[in-house]
């Protein structure tokens, strides 16, 4: 009985200082972009912004390239969900649906895609977008941000898909449905929530790629890239005002997306 | 006229054969009974009627009409799923109308068949609710509301009582033989219950391992087992097979070339006390049923079921004599 509370006391201990590892700087981006420009060098911090100011934020809105840089941040996500998903569903629904030659090993492919480190891709890749006079151009970046996002995608997706009965679709059929229609009203309906879910992960995904980001654009960035590359000169305020709108919409979009999350780790969920 | 034939139909999965060369007819308004354990080919055989498995070789006729290589949206035929399928994102009222909204039915008949179907499964309380808030049994009836309303000549049922409690399906049996009865389609159901099979068919077709072995009307098929297996699939309890010589001493020999003789257990008389032309047998196990006993012997080596009439509680372990009926007695190899 002792034992195991004591393993039971550990894993929320663990569980605690995980979340504190995470949440920590979290706090500490979002107080600091919400106090005065003093505010920032207060030690030890209050808990919450005393006085609350928007001053921080407003001062990063402002200066140079910020905002067309959040623009194009926003054009390159939008491409890459399009693309993404014009490709990723259709594979994801015959990665659920369809068993075919090779199934296992094209699963596998896709996944091992993501464990490429992107490093060792990022130079190859940027002399050939220099070659190709495709760089600096949010079109470009958005293809780039394509190729990472779309095993997410299709796993997603086919995750979705595989959760909704083929029953379902054949019900349809014997009623009078081709295979497309008994796809059009009855899967996608009940796949909506799912896709839309990975619609969301994608946007972050693209949201808050640097890494590309920074190797393919000079020029237009888009704003994590332009917040890096203006790391050493940037005032900290100015910092923790970026930190904290980089962050915004990827943790609203993950508090909607949290119950699909666990298909990106191959668990279909309802 | 809704006749189906199916002609030497092969489906192969891997290396096994799921239906082995199997050819059937199905005469019009005709209930045939596809009934065999899991793994018969009874499904597969139904999905090949409907059109949602493609067959290796073989030629599926509905209606006269060659269905081999048409569709299911075609084929005019209404399936329930042993699931039911029915759709969620749906009221019932959607549900049961989906498919007569997808042959452009005018919105007229359309409300008329609908309101129609859910009062013969009684279920018109609950047409504006969505699936999730019915109990299994009341989505089972929505499944089979959909499949009456439309038009179809054809009704194919894929175990539709199997998920529901033993009452409800007690229920539903009845409900669902007098219902297809008065509907009048050429129904084809699929079970591994041999009392449903029993109960609602025209003929029951007895599968085993992809093949029809026995194709008859249910009084037949319990009466005339073609085989041991059918013999000792159809009927509660199974029938009991004995070896041929241990009958020989009460004066039934086995025509040439037959060993094995297979006889109810409602169709043997038991004695108390030593009877001429009647079996010795040591009773092992007396289950009283209320209005019968079945009692579990050994005569010689073998075991035997008995029905005995309820008063009729021996002792185990005490001797009990049956003679059976000869002319129940049925011979296999």
């Amino acid at each position: 009985m002792k034992g195991l509370k004591l393993s039971r006391v550990l894993t929320y201990v663990g569980a605690v200082l995980m979340a504190l590892w995470i949440l920590v700087p979290i706090w500490l981006i979002a107080v600091s972009a919400f106090s005065t420009r003093q505010g920032i060098f207060d030690f030890p911090k209050a808990l919450l912004p005393n006085p609350f100011s928007a001053d921080t934020m407003s001062f990063f809105l402002g200066a140079t390239n910020v905002l067309p840089s959040a623009g194009r941040s926003v054009v390159v996500a939008l491409i890459t969900i399009v693309i993404s998903t014009l490709i990723g569903a259709p594979a994801g629904y015959a990665l659920a649906r369809f068993n075919f030659r090779g199934r296992d090993v094209f699963r596998l492919a896709i996944v091992s895609t993501r464990a490429f480190p992107i490093v060792i891709l990022s130079i190859p890749i940027a002399v050939a977008y220099l070659q190709l006079g495709i760089n600096d151009n949010v079109f470009s970046l958005a293809l780039m941000h394509c190729a990472l996002a779309l095993p997410f995608t299709i796993l997603v997706t086919s995750s979705v898909f595989a959760g909704v009965p083929k029953d379902l679709e054949e019900a349809a059929e014997t009623l009078g449905c081709s295979p497309l229609q008994a796809f059009m009203r009855v899967v996608l309906p009940l796949a909506l929530p799912g896709l839309a879910a990975a619609t969301l992960f994608t946007f972050v995904l693209s949201w808050n790629e640097v890494f590309a980001s920074v190797i393919l654009t000079s020029r237009n960035r888009t704003l994590p890239a332009l917040l890096v590359a203006q790391l050493d000169e940037s005032p900290l305020n100015y910092k923790y005002a970026g930190g904290f709108f980089l962050l915004a919409p990827s943790m609203v979009f993950m508090l909607f997306i949290r119950k699909y999350l666990f298909t990106l780790w191959g668990r279909v969920s309802r | 006229m809704a006749e189906i034939q199916l002609d030497h139909i092969i489906k192969t999965y891997g290396k096994a054969r799921a239906t082995n060369d199997v050819s059937l007819t199905i005469k019009d308004k005709e209930f045939m009974v596809l009934l065999g354990p899991s793994g018969c080919g009874k499904t597969t055989l139904l999905r090949a009627i409907a059109g949602l498995e493609a067959i290796d070789s073989g030629t599926v006729t509905i209606g006269g009409r060659d269905v081999t290589n048409v569709p299911p949206r075609f084929r005019d035929i209404a399936m329930v799923f042993q699931s039911y399928a029915v759709f969620p994102h749906l009221t019932v009222w959607d549900n049961i109308a989906f498919g007569l909204r997808m042959k452009k039915l005018p919105d007229a008949e359309v409300k008329k068949r609908v309101e129609n179907s859910a009062e013969m499964l009684r279920i018109t309380d609950y047409l504006k609710r969505f699936p999730a808030q019915l109990s299994g049994g009341q989505r089972q009836r929505v499944a089979v509301a959909r499949a009456l309303a439309m038009p179809s000549g054809v009704l194919l049922m894929d175990e539709p009582l199997s998920n529901l409690d033993a009452l409800l399906r007690l229920d539903m049996r009845a409900e669902l033989k007098k219902l297809l009865r008065d509907a009048g389609a050429t129904t084809v159901y699929v079970t591994h219950d041999q009392v449903e099979a029993l109960s609602l068919g025209d003929r029951i077709a007895v599968m085993k391992q992809g093949v029809i072995l026995q194709c008859d009307s249910p009084l037949r098929v319990y009466d005339h087992p073609v085989d041991k297996f059918v013999g000792g699939f159809i009927g509660n309890p199974p029938m009991n097979f004995l070896r041929a010589e241990g009958l020989a001493s009460i004066g039934l020999i086995a025509p040439p070339g037959y060993d094995l003789v297979g006889i109810r257990a409602e169709n043997l008389d038991s004695f108390t006390s030593p009877m001429s032309g009647a079996l010795e047998a040591s009773i092992l196990v007396v289950e009283p049923l209320g209005s019968h006993n079945l009692i579990t012997a050994k005569v010689g080596d073998e075991l035997i079921k008995v029905n005995t009439r309820a008063e009729l509680m021996p002792e185990p372990g005490s001797k009990l004599w049956l003679k059976p009926m000869p002319d129940k007695v049925r011979w296999f190899k």
